[in-house]
């Protein structure tokens, strides 16, 4: 079957899929990035239960429920259809977020307050699981053959579009409430709109047809009876389902995580750049990007996805470690000279006693200008022993909060948006390539499981596996790296050798 | 290229098992680690996470390994 359908309806179709996907990736990401506000408004002040909670609500909602999500939704959309799917996945999403912006805090009701937040965020999860493959499967069954790439290429924006919202949403709050108010109870605000945002998507949606390739199989009585056994019990369609991961998903969201979260939690933790600055950096280089998404998904309806996507891999495992390196260089301030500084703050001096026992831990702070524009905290520490007999210990210098100078701060947002230009390599053309390694019966199912567990897993684990590898003994703050690198050159090679490069044929049949 | 994707499939079946066994040994050892009290727990549960997601992984590594020797790849339905 080949669908030529009107312009017009193709984009109200993209538009419809897109924003929906959007406003749920930004419900997604809202929790990450308020998740120490969440935490000392609705978890216990005792830091052992909390972070028990945090876990769960951390590795269950990404590793878990987010590929059982895909599972439990992908079957039913391979049953009842793609429109009415990943409208229920809206409605979960959207649901949950605005009563996690609802949930009075821990003070208020005790342990409810966090086992709420955790039964919400698994919901969240679920809910995501299922809505991406829905939307590109959606948008990529509305589209002609030699054109997919380009279509479901908005689709791929909306995940980087999410993260730039959620974060633009939540400093634009912060400004305008003041950082006091927002702790109190500005915080919730970015979760309470997100009802605005569902209910207009939701709208949209329902004005939507159905998808005319399901359409179609559904009246000449050929949808799959038990798409669960047919996507992974058959061999045929197992095996792709495996090299998809493998060859593809697997290196894409190592890619995905790395240019976007392990960048920015990399400036603001290891480079102790000001938290400002390093959301700055990352909201920057996003909207500097995003539009090769679209530039990469449309070139690889001329030349094919396979290499596209292989080569932001492979520029990743070429470019990432030159380029940390940049960033810890430009931000060493230890080397700072007295010629270029030039002004030093009145120091703050604080004495405060080392627990169960008589000694003091001294701290003298300072803020540090320097000539170029750059600024930063400077603390100094050393203990001092009651026992007088034995000499003062003296820390090193610790720095933070160091505010960028311009050359260096553009010098960075190139260095994001570079980063962010391999995830459109590699996510751009992804949709399609997914869309079109399976049969239209049991492509919901079949797609969005190596999709979330490629995207979710091991993208998901890159924060955690890189801090991991970073305690290792004789490690180096750039160690963390070896682990996004081994996951994209093991699936580069596996893409390389095993993957075929199709091109779409403008008079392709569909499967 | 038939032939090195057959070979390889060798390397995958062992790198499956491989994986499991290093992330056992991490696990045991960042577990054994933790200070005692909810901190051992915590980290076991992230631990018992990542393996309870990641079997099945490897798992799969090992079937694609498998497929991959008997020349399943050798030609794929788009070629």
């Amino acid at each position: 079957m080949n669908v030529e359908p009107q312009k017009n309806s193709i984009f109200k179709v993209i538009g419809a899929s897109s924003l929906g996907t959007l406003i749920e990736w930004y419900d997604f990401y809202i929790f990450g990035s308020l998740a120490t506000i969440i935490g000392s408004q609705l978890f216990p002040a005792d830091a052992g239960a909390s972070a028990l909670i945090n876990t769960l609500a951390i590795f269950a909602a990404g590793f878990i429920v987010r590929p059982f999500g895909a599972l439990v939704f992908g079957r039913l959309g391979d049953l009842i259809g793609r429109k009415y799917t990943f409208l229920l996945t809206l409605v979960l999403m959207g649901g949950s977020t605005f009563l996690i912006g609802l949930i009075p805090s821990y003070s208020s009701i005790g342990y409810a307050a966090p086992i709420l937040v955790l039964i919400l965020r698994l919901i969240q999860g679920l809910a995501l699981g299922g809505e991406y493959g829905g939307a590109a499967t959606y948008v990529a069954e509305h589209a002609p053959a030699n054109k997919r790439g380009f279509f479901t290429s908005w689709i791929q924006t909306t995940a980087t579009g999410g993260l730039f919202l959620s974060l633009g949403i939540i400093v634009l709050t912060k400004n305008i409430l003041g950082a006091e108010d927002f702790a109190a109870w500005g915080w919730r605000v970015p979760f309470l709109l997100s009802i605005l945002l569902v209910g207009v998507s939701i709208y949209i949606r329902m004005k939507m047809h159905e998808s005319p390739m399901f359409t179609k199989l559904k009246t000449e009585g050929n949808v799959s009876k038990n798409p669960l056994k047919e996507s992974f019990s058959n061999k045929a369609n197992f095996k792709m389902v495996l090299l998809a991961l493998f060859g593809a998903t697997m290196g894409q969201g190592v890619i995905w995580y790395t240019g976007q979260f392990y960048a920015q939690s990399f400036i603001e933790n290891t480079c102790k750049v000001d938290f400002n600055d390093s959301r700055y950096i990352l909201l920057w280089g996003i909207a500097f990007a995003t539009p090769f998404f679209v530039i990469f998904g449309s070139w690889s309806d001329k030349v094919g996805r396979k290499w596209i996507m292989l080569t932001g891999m492979l520029l990743g495992i070429i470019f990432y470690r030159p380029i940390y390196q940049i960033f810890l260089d430009d931000t060493d301030v230890s080397q700072v000279t007295q010629s270029d500084i030039k002004e030093v703050s009145n120091p703050v001096v604080t004495r405060t006693l080392i627990e169960n026992t008589s000694d003091s831990l001294i701290t003298t702070t300072s803020q540090v200008t320097l000539l170029n524009g750059a600024s930063f905290t400077k603390i100094q520490a050393h203990t001092k022993y009651a026992d007088l007999s034995k000499p003062a210990s003296i820390a090193p210098d610790a720095f933070k909060d160091k505010k960028l100078s311009t050359p260096v701060f553009w010098k960075f947002v190139f260095l994001i948006f570079f980063q962010i230009l391999l995830v459109t390599m590699v996510y751009g053309p992804i949709a399609a390539f997914l869309v079109e390694l399976f049969p239209t019966k049991i492509r919901y199912t079949s797609m969005s499981l190596p999709y979330h567990v490629g995207n979710g897993v091991f993208g998901g684990l890159v924060p955690f596996i890189a801090t991991l590898i970073a305690s290792f003994s004789g490690s180096t703050p750039l160690s963390g790296l070896w682990y996004p690198i081994g996951i994209a050159a093991l699936s580069f090679v596996i893409g390389a050798i095993y993957l075929s490069n199709k091109k779409p044929d403008h008079g392709e049949a569909d499967h | 290229m038939n032939g090195l994707k057959k070979a390889l499939g060798i390397f995958w079946i062992i790198l499956g098992p491989a994986s499991i066994i290093f992330m056992f040994m991490q696990a045991i050892e960042k577990v054994g680690l933790a200070p005692e009290g909810v901190a051992k727990t915590n980290t076991a549960l992230q631990w018992g996470i990542i393996l309870f997601i990641f079997i099945p992984i490897s798992a799969g590594l090992v079937v694609f390994g498998y497929y991959a020797l008997k020349g399943e790849y050798d030609k794929l339905p788009e070629d």
